[in-house]
């Protein structure tokens, strides 16, 4: 058998400690998808720390912000009324990812840390850089209708698979980690990164560190916003495209917008060109086509996947209009 | 034939006879019997599509804790069924050799079985699994259907016998269709998808003593693989035993003895210990068979005010390069409507691939996409509405045998299904129809499949309590069998349903066929009644001979129980039967009874049929597809299980919508390899994507098709559901989608 150490940590210095001096040693707090990796050979950690116990599921109001403990359940994030309340785009995106079941056992911080689901990465008998770096990429000139047209590689194509982050992106979220040396913050749009020559590296997070929390600062786009998600079946699927749309409105002109979206891209992707576009604009069908055009510049299309370039704007329209009740 | 059987009381929706076993996890499935020192084996798949083992290191494996063999054919055991060269018994029979596992070093396709490790618990058989290292010899592979289209040929079974259902049919003009007044042609394409029922396949074989082997195994036939092992192992049917008591969805896997069995029963007599082997979801994709990606095209011809003149249909199915898969993809082409000139080609394309099964509606549910969908783009270029199409097309006899229909009430479920979908909604023109964003279709398709009957044998038994006791070596693959035919028993007996058992799923039971091509409640549903009615017999035999002389002219038909007491006709007999089996001094009486198809089958075509209704909803922008409601009608003869029966339909229609949008098991042919083999990733049907399903059955027996009235429903539950949805898609957008599934990315 695969031996791995199984230990408990309580606090989030606990945690951090017990990663320090251990090579290739993994948090575990849902364990829904590192379990899976774990089955299929992907992953074989030499130590899991548990962090289940560690006190970061609360969510909570603080001074112009609203703070989502790592360990928070996807389900309970949902279903808060703070978030119902002050961020239903965030809401939304984790009512539209995986199953009640899954949410129900997934945290907010293993779900930043999920790894790809393409279909090369979980194939042990494929080449796949972000496995085994070096072997090459299968989905390149393989069966890529799944993968990324923006920011993509010669070494990797794979998208991150997160509805969730995309919201969270979108909301200016910030990710507050902790290390050996303490805390810090990163930018949640600083927080994934795109493959370049280290597919293996899906984020920022330096060794030993752990997340524990995310933070998003009040903003005035509660009423106003949608997370569209479109696959290939109506649940339980992952996104072809998904788009986060939140906009400030004042009566029919554009003050705000945010938009970013999933299925797209090796991490979430913000379209910080396209919100420029809408800034005082009225809202309209065709202010949201111009936006959309905007925003799927640079998009890349490989053999597969070149319907994501009709279908990317069309979702971005479609999610703009639902979040200014123009449907 | 038995018309008094359908004077007595109606059959009325029953809860599953097994449905509490089953939701309290009491049913025992193939992996649950919990045999002492049971080990439990793990099969590692070859890692390419084409060619040989260059050498396998299990050195790591066999050196790992628990690990008690690491088996392939550098060390199997020799099957004595591999020799004499050539010839590995299978029923029922495919054309060419199944793959014999561990046999030698050559790779047929990928992840063909090639090692099985044995342990002492499952994970340390994993993890041996994973030490394995497999070198190869490398051959260039083949598996792309389409790009090797031109290598497509007509089956053996055809080349022999040009009377074989895949061989080359014509009938009428050669140049009918060239010479139509409307013409439409179209090709079609459905892509490879897997059975996936939700119980894995599993076996654990077990060694009783050297000569004597006992498999709980997931199977849709005892007898079939009682056989094929005594076969295979050479050894007396009686020696070998099959127990399938409980199945978690088979959908057609299950129809076939698979290499993974072989391995298990190698396994168990090189360990000496019963050894259990359950396939992983990924396996399932890859060694106990799918439906064959098939391509078709469609000429038809017809003339302007909407009579068929012409169907030239051809198909072109994937199979592999050791066996050759047929299905009944062209059949229905036909016997389905009144053209006067048809033209079928079947053809098949060996690939690098493992070889397919049938699945559930196998062939008809293929060849009925293109051809429902030609059907609907006829309709459609002629400008007429597409049921009116059909029923100017009517026929009344079947043109293909030239012989009356036993029954068909195709004109019945068209009825009922334009008024349950709301057909006077729909609109002839596509698009026309709009719910706020939404576009809105209505689409319907035909299906058809063979009332199918084999022989089959009922043992019963009736004792002085008044319990009903019969078995049966018949499977039940989840569609209510034991319900079924409890309530066949109930209804011929007058014994209460919850006073019948009826144990089914060993092969020591008499003799059944498989549960498969619908055959089972017209196959095994006779044999139940012909045992009840024997039964029936004897007492009224025995109460005559005790002086009772109302029984003297009795027949079977005359008696039924209500309650304890004996009826006849109707009214008292004045004895109950307790009185009886004391009065004769006995416990109980017992009667085995074997049914067979009759001459019925030599003058009539026999067909059950279904009809299918769709309204969906298509997204103009996303391309989403949402199924809001599908009417599911069939003229399937008499429904001895109302309830049961219409979960079939539910159960198909979902199925349906599994092909229509969702189902496509992707595979890279540079790699031979699927790409989409979980259920993450191979998209079936989930709740959301569910309709309200609505189900109507004409429910009239068919006598000439068997003594019950039964033409069999499991497949054409699932038959013209998929072009049905695939036509609404086309009356919502315009958008006629000819390769499935119907994804979002195809209609933007």
């Amino acid at each position: 058998m695969i031996q791995f150490q199984y230990e408990r940590a309580a606090t989030t210095k606990a945690a951090v400690s017990a990663l320090v001096n251990s090579s290739n040693a993994k948090f575990i707090a849902g364990g829904t998808n590192l379990v899976d990796l774990m089955k299929r050979n992907i992953t074989a950690p030499t130590k899991l720390v548990d962090i289940n116990q560690v006190p970061l599921k609360d969510i909570q109001q603080q001074n112009g912000k609203i703070s989502i403990g790592a360990l928070a359940l996807n389900s309970r994030v949902a279903e808060h009324k703070l978030i119902i309340e002050k961020h239903p785009l965030l809401s939304q995106a984790l009512n539209a990812g995986a199953s009640p079941q899954i949410r129900n056992m997934a945290t907010v911080g293993g779900n930043m840390m999920q790894r790809t689901r393409c279909h090369y990465f979980y194939d042990t008998a494929l080449p796949c850089n972000k496995r085994e770096p070096g072997s090459g990429c299968g989905a390149l000139e393989g069966l890529n209708r799944m993968h990324a047209v923006f920011g993509t590689s010669e070494q990797c194509i794979a998208v991150h698979p997160s509805d969730m982050c995309v919201a969270l992106v979108a909301l200016d979220a910030t990710v507050l980690v902790a290390g050996p040396k303490g805390e810090r913050r990163i930018p949640f749009e600083e927080f994934h990164r795109l493959p370049g020559k280290q597919p293996e590296k899906d984020n920022t997070l330096q060794n030993n560190e752990m997340i524990v929390s995310v933070e998003i600062p009040d903003n005035a786009f509660s009423k106003n916003s949608h997370y569209m998600k479109v696959r290939d079946r109506a649940s339980y699927a992952f996104a072809l495209v998904s788009v986060a749309a939140a906009l400030n409105m004042d009566g029919k002109i554009i003050k705000e917008a945010r938009l970013a979206m999933g299925g797209v891209a090796h991490k979430p992707w913000r379209l910080k060109e396209a919100e420029k576009a809408l800034i005082g604009k009225t809202a309209s069908e065709e202010t949201f086509r111009q936006a959309a055009e905007i925003a799927m510049q640079g998009a890349k299309a490989y053999k597969y996947n070149a319907f994501k370039l009709k279908l990317g704007p069309n979702v971005i329209v479609e999610a703009l209009k639902n979040a200014a009740d123009l449907v | 034939m038995n018309e008094a059987f359908f004077d007595k009381k109606e059959y009325k929706p029953l809860d599953r006879v097994d449905g509490r076993l089953k939701v309290t996890g009491a049913a025992q499935y193939s992996a649950e019997y919990p045999l002492p020192n049971m080990a439990y084996a793990v099969l590692v798949g070859s890692r390419i599509a084409k060619g040989t083992i260059k050498s396998i290191d299990t050195k790591a494996a066999e050196r790992a804790p628990g690990v008690l063999a690491v088996i392939s054919h550098m060390n199997a055991i020799k099957v004595p069924g591999y020799q004499p060269k050539g010839e590995h018994p299978s029923e029922p029979s495919t054309n060419g050799q199944p793959l014999r596992v561990f046999f030698d070093n050559k790779i047929y396709s990928n992840d063909q079985p090639i090692v099985a490790v044995v342990a002492v618990s499952l994970e340390k058989a994993q993890h041996g699994a994973s030490l394995v290292k497999v070198q190869y010899n490398k051959e260039q592979h083949q598996t792309d259907l389409e790009a090797n289209a031109k290598a497509a040929k007509l089956p053996e079974a055809a080349k022999k016998n040009p009377k074989s259902p895949t061989a080359d049919y014509d009938r009428g003009q050669k140049d009918a269709f060239e010479n139509s007044a409307v013409k439409i042609e179209a090709e079609y394409v459905l892509p490879t998808e897997m059975h996936n029922p939700m119980e894995l396949q599993a076996i654990i074989a077990h060694w009783e003593a050297d000569d004597k082997l006992t498999v709980y195994d997931k199977v849709q036939g005892t007898k079939m693989t009682q056989k094929n092992f005594a076969k295979e192992w050479n050894l007396p049917e009686e020696n070998v035993k099959c127990i399938t008591t409980f199945v978690g969805g088979a959908f057609g896997n299950g129809l076939h003895n698979w290499p993974h069995e072989t391995a298990a029963i190698i396994a168990a007599k090189q360990v000496k210990r019963p050894v259990k082997l359950v396939l992983t979801r990924e396996q399932m994709f890859t060694m106990v068979g799918y439906r064959p990606r098939t391509w078709q095209k469609i000429q038809m011809g017809a003339t302007q005010d909407g009579k068929l003149v012409a169907i030239n249909h051809e198909s072109i199915g994937q199979t592999s390069t050791y066996e050759e898969f047929t299905e009944s993809t062209l059949q229905q082409t036909r016997m389905m409507y009144a053209s006067p000139n048809v033209s079928t080609r079947y053809r098949i394309l060996p690939l690098n691939v493992a070889t397919p099964i049938w699945m559930r509606g196998p062939g008809e549910a293929t060849g009925a996409f293109g051809l429902e969908s030609a059907m609907d783009e006829m309709a459609h270029v002629i400008g007429m509405d597409p049921i009116d199409f059909r029923l100017a097309n009517y026929t009344e006899s079947d043109p293909d045998k030239k012989m009356p229909w036993s029954t068909k009430y195709m004109r019945e479920c068209y009825e009922e299904g334009k008024k349950r979908i709301g057909w006077e909604n729909r609109k002839l023109k596509p698009g026309e129809v709009r719910d706020g964003e939404w576009l809105v279709g209505y689409g319907m398709g035909t299906g058809t499949f063979g009332a199918n009957r084999s022989s089959a044998t009922v043992h019963a038994e009736l004792n002085k309590e008044g319990n009903l006791i019969m078995h049966c070596a018949i499977t039940d693959i989840g569609p209510g069998t034991g319900t079924a035919m409890v309530q066949i028993a109930s209804n011929a007996t007058g014994i209460p349903t919850e006073k019948i058992t009826f144990h089914l799923g060993s092969s020591e039971f008499p003799n059944a066929g498989l549960q498969g091509g619908s055959s089972t409640v017209n196959s095994v549903g006779p044999a139940v009644l012909s045992a009840c009615n024997a039964l029936k017999e004897q007492l009224i035999t025995m109460a005559a001979a005790k002086g009772n002389a109302a029984f003297n002219s009795a027949k079977a038909d005359d008696l039924m129980f209500d309650k304890n007491e004996l009826q006849l006709g109707g009214k008292s007999a004045k004895t109950t039967l307790a009185d009886l089996f004391k009065q004769n001094n006995i416990e109980k009486i017992e009667t085995t009874k074997e049914s067979k198809p009759d001459e019925n089958r030599t003058k009539y075509s026999m067909y059950a049929f279904s009809m299918h209704f769709a309204k969906v909803h298509v997204h103009p922008f996303t391309g989403q597809v949402r199924v809001k409601k599908i009417v599911c009608c069939a003229d399937a003869g008499t429904i001895v299980s109302p309830k049961t029966a219409a979960s079939q339909m539910i159960g198909g229609a979902t199925g349906g919508i599994g092909m229509a949008l969702t189902e496509d098991a992707v595979m890279d042919h540079r790699f031979g390899r699927y790409v989409t083999k979980d259920l993450a990733d191979y998209h079936m049907p989930v709740h959301a994507d569910v309709p309200d399903i609505d189900v109507y059955f004409v429910n009239k027996p068919d006598l000439l098709a068997d003594p019950v009235g039964s033409k069999g429903l499991g497949e054409i539950a699932i038959i013209g559901v998929a072009p049905a949805i695939a036509n609404a898609v086309f009356n919502a957008t315009g958008k006629r989608i000819r390769e499935l599934p119907i994804t979002p990315d195809k209609l933007i």
